[in-house]
């Protein structure tokens, strides 16, 4: 399916909906169809490798995948949609004459994916006459069969439509008993099962399910209208996500309420609503030089656009060009061991292997096990994120494990894995960065984001604005965002909490390629300080 | 076969029709073959074929309704899809806002369909391919580009008697092309519905001459410029704006054409239909049959789509609306039509008149002002407003006296369409870009509030 289908399955046209799912619909029952037989999987698996080698492939893998997905849109009062979608079939990836092949097919039967193996050699040996460098991979010691599995405790899947209706529906309600005067609220919900086999000897079946509940709230007043979006996130989880523990609370003093591990998503449609009639009366920021604070549900898109983006070798080395363009963190930079990306305290890191986050599996989608590395050590650059024929351009032997494909259909390359920010080591709260603030602003929430082709210049903005004032949040403004420059940012940072103020947020749908494909990823970090930054004013007279 | 001739969609459909027993069913079929290559560092990186064919079935009881997708054919998958839209609807909860569906409809014919774009082959896409990378390495260039192209048809039939049905083809081709040293980048656009009308080697000239152009680039002060903006650089703004002009939602208070109730009167706000919002010479509207960039006759529920004025001598003179939002407010159901392939969901297709200059005369009778070939990561910063940021990318050069001086170096702006729609010196002669046509246009007092080093 495509994004401009998954909107007329909606019925949702705005921008931020615009979200494509793969998959053909099905009913309710349908999505809790026992998974195909891992047995019958590695059969057909092996007709793939087989009729790929028998072609005169020298390296080949196949995927077989059913994308399960569920999604229930509400208004106000209303149920907009329920969408349940299915899409199963193979992906056949070879490597002939030193050149990559893919073709794919929804037809499982042994004839079809041989046929579609023989095509995928085929488009390898016709592409091999423009390629002037042959494929290098990264080897990869074959694991046999093993599987994974998102570790769940309540598959979303299960969870009865009504209680899912009930519940978005109720969170209409909390915003708009609240000052909201109207509300979109939806429920994405997406499994992934799928099975991989090389010709390097792995068997690996893995099970992925994810999860986001945002909300999106607007409030008409006499002096124009504002929005404010729920502060959830997308999760590696099961429908646990959405308990709302306590112990999961980090409540500012004076602003919002930050959640971990769990969501109580009632109780954010409910201070949207307050907020949203306290952002019609805000005073308008005044521009000027502010130290900033940012909560971790903003600060994590701030990294994935400044730190997971150039920090993408395809990028770097130029193969995003006409899409999302280059990146500034050139291999000059890397190889001199000098370049100062932020400042001494800044640590940042990947990996596919953090419990909830979006990005975690055991194995990628070219049958690398998962694991953790630096990208930017005591604020200088040492990593890039790299896959199997990548990672012999920076000198390195072993891939990084971040290959992946939104599904059975397209090819798998390069994609972000999490990229999140250390905590301090010592266990400092977010009141406590607060406190030693003079004149600052506060900002939590994702709002606009806006980064230039190379990640160098950015402005960005968030859901809820404080003014911060002799170490205190005083109350909420307005019109905020703010520009600056990566280096120079992350050279700002001057204070991060510590390990219990660490939270999860991501991306649910990250676009990049051409055809582009999405894809899941997620940032950790704690409430972080960065001083003297360019604060502009958004609001203007037309 | 993915794409049904007319004969063969309505007898598929006629059969889908004849399995279900909701008291309203829309059967929606549409169907794609095309193909893509992709070149990176003057090499293919990846290239493909695809084909898809789906049956998407809506059935209603009363107001309740659900939704199923097939991509299977057979008796017994159309048996199954009628079903489980069936069950769906009967699952979901009473929607208030459900509409019965449109009877027979009348549409027009556009030339939407090109058999030059149809047959398009792997080694046509090749040749394209060759044609930016070989004169990049000649100029010791460095070439991505990517190269697309599509047949679709979708066809509409419903139990009221309604059946639609069009085939479009579009191809698309952009190209950024960057010097050795990553001091200069150029980037070219194109895209039609007829493949004879692509050259791709004089297309891939202009981004080779932006790159080597644009290198040494020199930094111009942040501020108010006049500026020439290429089809390509507003067509994006100009999408977002028609997508917030929306009725609804300027009727409940939450668009920029909202009008909020006046200090001290009865009544919730009310819309800006009729007023004078852009300079006189804008005009904005919609058409199907448009010869450059020719779409679906009709909207996503089958309803005929023909010309439709959006904005007509800067004022607002129609409001894009839903058939309930419509019927609720007594005015006439005005769908959009949507750009290129005539699939929906897609951006709309907007027809912006403007003048009979080219680029270049434009370029010729400006004193002092700043050519930008394109803005990008534009992103939303007061819907109130319509404030939008973003940068300039690939391309940004410093006129004076009539000639391009010297490149510079890329700077955001914040800007809102609406400012420039008012702000207009000059409009150029139309192109396509993104399925729309866009006049180039040359606009005063336009916003940059800060430089970036990207290049």
């Amino acid at each position: 399916m495509q994004r401009r289908d998954f909107i007329k399955l909606t019925g949702v046209g705005a921008g931020g909906l615009m979200l494509p799912m793969s998959g053909f619909a099905v009913s309710a029952d349908q999505l809790l169809d026992k998974p195909m037989d891992v047995a019958y999987k590695k059969k057909l698996a092996d007709i793939a490798l087989n009729a790929a080698k028998a072609k005169g492939a020298s390296y080949a893998d196949a995927r077989i995948g059913r994308y399960l997905n569920q999604f229930v849109t509400t208004q106000e009062t209303r149920v907009d949609n329920i969408v349940n979608t299915e899409s199963a079939g193979i992906g056949i990836r070879v490597i002939a004459n030193g050149t990559w092949g893919f073709a794919s097919t929804s037809n499982m039967t042994p004839d079809s994916i041989a046929k579609t193996a023989e095509k995928a050699v085929a488009v390898a040996m016709a592409n091999s006459k423009f390629q002037t460098v042959p494929v290098q991979l990264a080897p990869v010691k074959g694991v046999g069969d093993v599987s994974w599995n998102t570790p769940i405790k309540k598959n979303a899947l299960e969870i009865p439509i009504k209680d899912k209706v009930d519940l978005l529906l109720s969170v209409n309600d909390a915003a708009m008993s609240n000052g909201a005067n109207y509300i979109t609220s939806v429920l994405f919900l997406v499994n992934e099962q799928k099975y991989f086999a090389s010709t390097d000897g792995s068997y690996i079946d893995q099970d992925v399910h994810r999860l986001w509940a945002p909300f999106f709230a607007t409030a008409v007043g006499k002096e124009g209208f504002k929005q404010r979006t729920g502060l959830g996130n997308p999760v590696g989880m099961g429908f646990e996500y959405l308990d709302g523990k306590e112990e999961d609370k980090i409540r500012i003093s004076g602003a919002n309420v930050g959640y971990k591990n769990s969501y109580d998503i009632v109780e954010d449609a409910v201070a949207a609503g307050k907020q949203l009639q306290a952002k019609l009366k805000a005073k308008s920021v005044e521009p000027g030089k502010y130290d900033l604070v940012l909560d971790p549900a903003h600060l994590m898109l701030t990294i994935h656009e400044s730190v997971g983006h150039p920090l993408e070798l395809d990028r770097v080395l130029g193969y995003e060009a006409n899409f999302a363009g280059t990146s500034f963190a050139t291999l000059d930079k890397w190889k001199s061991g000098k370049f100062n990306y932020g400042s001494d305290i800044v640590n940042l890191f990947a990996d596919k292997t953090q419990p909830y986050s979006l990005g975690n599996v055991g194995y990628d989608d070219e049958g690398v096990k998962t694991k953790e590395w630096d990208l930017v050590k005591k604020g200088t650059l040492v990593n890039y994120q790299a896959i199997r024929d990548q990672v012999h351009m920076i000198d390195q032997k072993e891939s990084h494990g971040c290959c992946y494909s939104q599904s059975w259909r397209d090819v798998q390359f390069q994609r972000m894995p999490n990229v999140s920010l250390k905590p301090n080591d010592k266990d400092i709260s977010a009141d406590d960065v607060i406190k030693d603030v003079e004149n600052g602003i506060y900002i939590a929430g994702r709002g606009s984001f806006s980064i230039d082709q190379q990640r160098y210049n950015f402005q960005f903005g968030g859901q809820l604005f404080f003014e911060i004032k002799n170490g205190k949040i005083t109350e909420q403004i307005e019109d905020v965002a703010y520009q600056s420059n990566t280096q120079q940012f992350w050279n700002s940072c001057t204070q991060i909490a510590g390990k219990s103020d660490y939270r999860i947020g991501g991306s649910f749908f990250d676009g990049k390629g051409q055809p582009s494909q999405v894809s899941a990823v997620s940032h950790g970090c704690p409430t972080t300080r960065f001083n003297n930054i360019n604060v502009i004013n958004t609001a203007r007279k037309v | 076969m993915t794409i049904l001739t007319e004969q063969h969609a309505k007898a598929l459909l006629e059969k889908v029709l004849s399995f279900s027993k909701a008291d309203e069913c829309e059967c929606n079929l549409g169907g794609e073959v095309g193909g893509n290559i992709r070149t990176a560092r003057n090499t293919v990186s990846t290239a493909g074929e695809q084909s898809d064919l789906t049956l998407s079935v809506q059935s209603t009881f009363g107001k309740k309704t659900g939704v199923a997708t097939i991509n299977e054919f057979d008796d017994a998958s159309l048996m199954k899809v009628v079903k489980r839209s069936e069950e769906l609807a009967k699952l979901a909860p009473e929607n208030p806002e459900s509409m019965p569906l449109f009877s027979k409809q009348k549409y027009e014919a556009p030339k939407s369909a090109f058999d030059s774009t149809t047959n398009i082959t792997p080694d046509d896409r090749a040749l394209a391919a060759e044609n930016s990378i070989k004169p990049s390495k000649e100029n010791k260039l460095v070439s991505s580009g990517f190269l697309q192209d599509a047949t679709t048809f979708i066809a509409i039939m419903n139990n009221k008697g309604l059946f639609a049905y069009n085939k479009s083809t579009n191809v698309d081709f952009t190209v950024t092309i960057r010097t050795e040293d990553g001091k200069g980048s150029g980037w070219v656009t194109r895209d039609y519905s007829d493949f004879k009308k692509l050259n791709t080697k004089t297309a891939s000239q202009v981004a080779i001459e932006k790159s080597i152009g644009s290198s040494g680039a020199k930094e111009l002060e942040p501020g108010k410029y006049t500026v020439i903006l290429e089809p390509a650089a507003s067509v994006q703004l100009l999408n977002n704006m028609f997508g917030s002009m929306n009725q609804r939602t300027a009727d409940e208070g939450r668009s920029f054409l909202s009008k909020l109730q006046e200090e001290g009167k009865e009544g919730g706000p009310t819309n800006k239909l009729g007023e004078k919002l852009f300079d006189e010479r804008v005009h904005i509207y919609s058409d199907p049959m448009h010869p450059e960039a020719p779409t679906a006759p009709f909207a996503g529920d089958g309803h005929r789509v023909t010309k439709t004025d959006w904005i007509k001598d800067g004022k607002i003179v129609n409001m894009p609306n839903s058939p309930y939002w419509a019927s609720k407010t007594g005015v006439e159901y005005t769908p959009t039509a949507y750009a290129g392939s005539g699939l929906f969901g897609g951006p709309s297709q907007i027809i912006m008149a403007g003048g009979s200059d080219s680029l270049e005369d434009m370029i010729k009778d400006t004193r002092r002002g700043i050519l930008v070939t394109r803005l990008w990561y534009i992103r939303a910063l007061d819907p109130q407003t319509l404030l939008y940021t973003g940068l300039t990318r690939d391309g940004t050069f410093y006129i004076e006296n009539g000639k391009i001086k010297f490149p510079i170096k890329n700077f955001r702006f914040n800007e809102s369409p609406i400012v420039m729609l008012n702000n207009i010196e000059a409009l150029g002669k139309p192109q396509r870009v993104n399925g729309s046509m866009i006049p180039p246009m040359k606009i005063r007092d336009f916003t940059f509030s800060s430089l970036s080093d990207a290049v």
